[in-house]
């Protein structure tokens, strides 16, 4: 019984209470304890019971999600999902949101977010290779979005720049849905031989528990019940004291450390130190291993004068790592720390009770069952109820409003759809970030996906096979109909993908959404598992980690449902690979798919109408499925020179981005009887616009025709100008103007 | 000919650096930071990255670092010395090169491609016909290159000027052309004796094709020719 911080019975609940617990939960933790829980208790079970840490309102809709395959070695439940992509290397990854701390403070809130999911990733024995940043903001009219969004990306670069790991990839879009609360979902990729995959998992009674990198201060206290698991109200700034700081030059030698560490087998477990901080890595690996944890808090190095016993377990200072050796490896593993400038301490020891021991000095001030902390939180059944606005939005028909027609008003409105900052060049970001380093990036940022190599120019092995990576998810069409959108948000993750000559292995996914105690939202939440889950099943492709973001909300009003998808394919030979822009005058552009009349939630409603309603276009999985299997063999026989899909803005956007990003002009037809503006930018899904040389058409049409897939030569590539039909005909060098400074000139109030 | 590349705290291109050498045919090996033996290597380069977090200034405690010493010492025996990005400023910090860099006009990181113009320099490391235009990338937030008006005018005199930013014609345009703002769009310098060289783009990325480019390979080969001819 922990004696000195010993609660009187009536003031335990509402402690409890005043700390994210509800009162049946207290009354959980009553009955696993017998008797009243301390102050280090409350504050433990409270964030370990947080849904940002339990999955408690979540848990039981993710286990619609295929988890397993051939290739998965490490599914969901650690660090993160490790797949096998073959010659005995393994990739790790993993997506995770930072949202509410970086709508606080933007720049840390980024840049932690980047440390933290790093850290997963080279905690599974992984070198990090790269990383990849899905953002939402509101529009950029509005000072503070300009402020937030700039921040968050000079956060990420600061950040991942720093570290040595390329930023490869992402996306971004602005919508007022996300005005008072901005997502930054990080995305990280790790790179390991199998045989050094690594789990947090504490074993071997008598070993010792070693604490390795920053001191811990009063920074991040509570960042995943106050943050992470409420909404956001007008108190949001009082909680800047809540998002923690991070130190990227420490962290880069905590990898440095580690994975030296690692290689030379010195470490039983390795576990990092996130959301919950000590509490949370030091109970995890317990209860995974089924053994218990003795800590001394006393031992842990701190940067602040007279720390409690809660504030030390709960801190979420970064770059902290916890490490589990034996005795006998100590002043090994003690050795390669000291190397790399690197504090290390030992703070406690394994048991064989299973229970989770915190003492300060010789008082114990907690003491319960490991495995309560990190598996007993209460699992709820939350309410659904299909949310009325749906009935409202869908029954809108966009094919009922005045559309533009004529080549002038269409041509001026490709440069107004192109110049839309949730279409236009990305430039301006991505090149605030280190894409290159590690030497593997072979298709930069800017095609629709990056394109990695696997090897490890510090092992000195490279190989001829790579990895292509895309984000997705369209928020716009989750709002409309999340069942659908989350399909989407799959399906052009895979296209992407597919377009980059890779074949979809596995997904990670960042689930964000608003309050799931509201029926409504729930009712979304559930909508998009559901639409996921049933693509993946589709697809054969299993998720193998990710993270749901609750609570997104300002004002009692919540974003978009926003499922994003991170997906990595595998390019069994880099010389297959396939990037977008147009490469030769006079190849034949080929449209694969048919576009049909979809505008609903479409960017063209949007920039044009100002109006985000209507039934978000359909998506047929077989079909999708049809079309990335042609694209697979097609891109193998070596005929296919570019690969685009059609996605916001439909193929008008589509041919003009391949347009500029080859420096080259075309003559086109929409391939479409629809009236031009439909035909222009509809968002049809399944459809990917191709060229190859003229000779090669035959061949690819035959190709398309066994997949049954809708195969049109549309016209030739060439000229300085865009003609598309007699729809649009507009100039290389407007095109780019309206494509590529739109981000930049947008951030400075322009 | 052995390439040594040092490690500091917080260097993270040393890998791309041994592995460039390695693409290339030749040998490369990694020197601790805080090592002092510089022997069996033929050439030292000091990599990009944030040598202890370029806190402070950039590569302001790296120049303290025990290996600097000997850096000193070898460059002084004329060895080729590079520092490329974060070892450039290293060497401007140790006062191996002139000058310093500061933070990138527009106060941005900038990672892209960049056209390089080789000027007639005393740089005994490239054997490149003046005009020569390289594509090659650079990667800092600090690449702002700035020295006193005296300091720049002796440079031009000596020959210490190597690379300037510049257009993708060799010109280099009105106002400039440096992306990150530096000083007569300076990208690379070398002392006076020329065996000191050091430059903000990354040659090590662009030497394998696969990775964009072969401009880089131009400086490991001049290295290596040159200490082949003189032996």
């Amino acid at each position: 019984m922990p004696t000195p911080e010993t609660l009187p019975a009536d003031l335990a609940p509402k402690l409890a209470v005043e700390l994210g617990l509800k009162l049946d939960e207290y009354e959980k933790v009553v009955a696993i304890l017998g008797r009243v829980p301390s102050v280090t208790e409350l504050y433990m079970y409270s964030l370990m019971w947080s849904e940002h840490c339990s999955y408690k309102h979540s848990r039981k809709a993710l286990k619609m999600f295929p988890t397993a395959g051939d290739h998965v070695l490490q599914g969901p439940g650690e660090n993160a999902g490790v797949i096998s992509v073959g010659d005995g290397w393994a990739v790790a990854f993993k997506m995770e949101s930072h949202n509410h701390p970086s709508a606080i403070e933007p720049y840390q809130g980024a840049a932690t977010g980047v440390g933290g999911i790093i850290r997963d990733i080279f905690t599974m024995g992984a070198r990090p290779i790269a990383s990849l940043d899905s953002l939402r903001f509101g529009t950029l009219d509005e000072p503070r979005q300009r402020y937030l969004f700039e921040g968050a990306v000079a956060g990420i670069g600061g950040y991942g720049n720093c570290l040595g790991v390329p930023t490869v990839g992402g996306e971004v879009y602005f919508d007022k849905a996300y005005e008072g609360n901005c997502l930054i979902n990080a995305m990280a990729i790790g790179l390991m031989r199998e045989e050094n995959l690594t789990r947090a998992v504490a074993a071997g009674v008598g070993n010792l528990v070693l604490l390795i990198g920053s001191t811990t201060g009063r920074d991040g206290i509570g960042g995943a019940s106050t943050l992470a698991s409420q909404e956001f109200d007008e108190k949001a700034e009082d909680k800047r004291p809540s998002v923690q700081v991070g130190d990227p030059f420490e962290e880069k030698l905590l990898i440095e450390a580690c994975l030296e560490l690692l290689d030379a087998k010195l470490l039983v477990a390795l576990g990092d130190l996130g959301a919950a901080g000590l509490t949370s890595s030091a109970s995890e690996m317990a209860s995974r291993g089924g053994v218990g944890l003795d800590i001394d808090v006393t031992k842990v190095p701190q940067r602040e004068e007279a720390m409690k016993p809660f504030e030390i377990m709960v801190s979420e200072s970064q770059e902290r790592m916890l490490a589990i050796v034996t005795p006998e490896d100590l002043a090994a593993a003690q050795a390669v720390c000291a190397k790399w400038g690197l504090r290390s301490t030992v703070i406690g020891e394994v048991t064989g009770t299973g229970r989770f021991v915190v003492r300060e000095g010789d008082v114990v001030v907690a003491d319960m069952p490991a495995a309560t902390l990190a598996h007993d939180a209460p699992v709820y059944d939350p309410a659904m109820e299909r949310p009325a606005y749906l009935d409202e939005v869908q029954s809108f028909d966009p094919l009922a409003l005045p559309h533009p027609t004529g080549r002038d008003a269409l041509s001026a409105t490709l440069l107004e759809v192109l110049a839309s900052p949730n279409i236009c060049s990305r430039k301006w970001i991505w090149e605030q970030y280190d894409h290159q380093v590690m030497l593997n990036t072979v298709v930069l940022p800017g095609s629709d996906a990056a394109v990695l190599r696997i090897g490890d120019t510090g092992r000195g092995e490279m190989t001829g096979v790579g990895i292509a990576v895309s984000t997705d998810c369209n928020g716009r069409y989750c709002y409309l109909d999340p069942y659908v959108g989350a399909q989407i948000a799959f399906a052009e993750a895979a296209r992407n993908v597919a377009c980059s000559g890779a074949r979809p292995a596995a997904i990670t996914d960042c689930l964000n959404f608003g309050n799931p105690e509201k029926p409504e939202v729930f009712w979304t939440f559930h909508e998009s598992v559901r639409g996921l889950a049933d693509a993946c099943t589709a697809f054969g492709v299993p998720v193998i980690s990710g993270n749901v973001s609750f609570y997104n909300e300002s004002f009692g009003q919540p974003i978009y449902p926003t499922p994003t998808v991170g997906l990595v394919g595998i390019v069994n030979d880099l010389d297959d690979r396939c990037t977008m822009e147009f490469k030769n005058d006079g190849d034949a552009v080929v449209l694969l798919g048919r576009t049909k009349a979809e505008l609903g939630g479409s960017e063209y409603l949007a920039v044009m109408h100002g109006m985000v309603a209507g039934k978000p276009p359909a998506l047929d999985l077989v079909d999708e499925r049809r079309l990335h299997e042609l694209l697979a063999n097609a891109i193998l026989t070596g005929i296919i020179r570019s690969a685009h899909d059609c996605s916001g803005g439909g193929i008008a956007v589509a041919l003009a981005e391949s347009c500029v990003a080859g420096g080259r002009g075309a003559t086109v037809t929409t391939g479409s009887d629809l009236a031009d503006a439909v035909a222009l930018f509809s968002e049809t899904q399944s459809r990917v616009v191709v060229t190859v040389a003229p000779d090669h058409y035959d061949a690819l049409k035959r190709l398309a025709a066994t997949h049954g897939i809708p195969c049109e030569n549309i016209g030739r590539v060439g000229g300085d100008r865009l003609r598309i039909g007699d729809a649009v005909d507009v100039s290389l060098a407007d095109l780019r103007d309206a494509y590529e400074p739109t981000l930049e000139r947008l951030v400075h109030g322009g | 000919m052995r390439f040594g590349v040092v490690i500091f705290p917080g260097s993270n291109c040393e890998q791309d650096v041994v592995h460039a050498a390695g693409h290339l045919g030749y040998e490369a090996g990694y020197i601790w930071h805080g090592d002092t033996d510089l022997s069996g290597y033929d050439a030292i380069v000091l990599p990009g990255g944030f040598s202890y977090g370029d806190y402070i200034r950039c590569g302001a405690v790296a120049r303290f670092s025990p290996v600097m010493s000997e850096v000193v010492r070898f460059a002084e025996a004329g060895g080729p010395v590079i520092g490329i990005c974060n070892g450039f400023q290293i060497l401007t910090e140790a006062h191996l090169l002139p000058g310093a860099l500061l933070r990138n006009r527009g106060l941005k990181f900038i990672c892209k491609t960049a056209d390089l113009r080789v000027e007639e320099s005393a740089c005994q490391w490239l054997d490149l016909a003046p005009g020569t235009v390289l594509r090659i990338p650079i990667n800092h937030n600090e690449g702002n290159y700035i020295c006193d008006e005296e300091t720049l005018a002796r440079m031009e005199a000596n020959g210490q000027i190597v690379l300037r930013y510049c257009e993708a014609d060799g010109s280099r345009a009105e106002g400039g052309s440096a992306p990150n703002g530096a000083l007569d769009d300076i990208a690379g310098i070398c002392n006076e004796r020329g065996n000191v060289f050091g430059l903000m783009p990354h040659p090590e990325r662009v030497v394998d094709p696969l990775s964009g480019g072969t401009d880089g390979a131009h400086i490991f080969e001049g290295i290596v020719r040159r200490i082949a001819e003189v032996g």
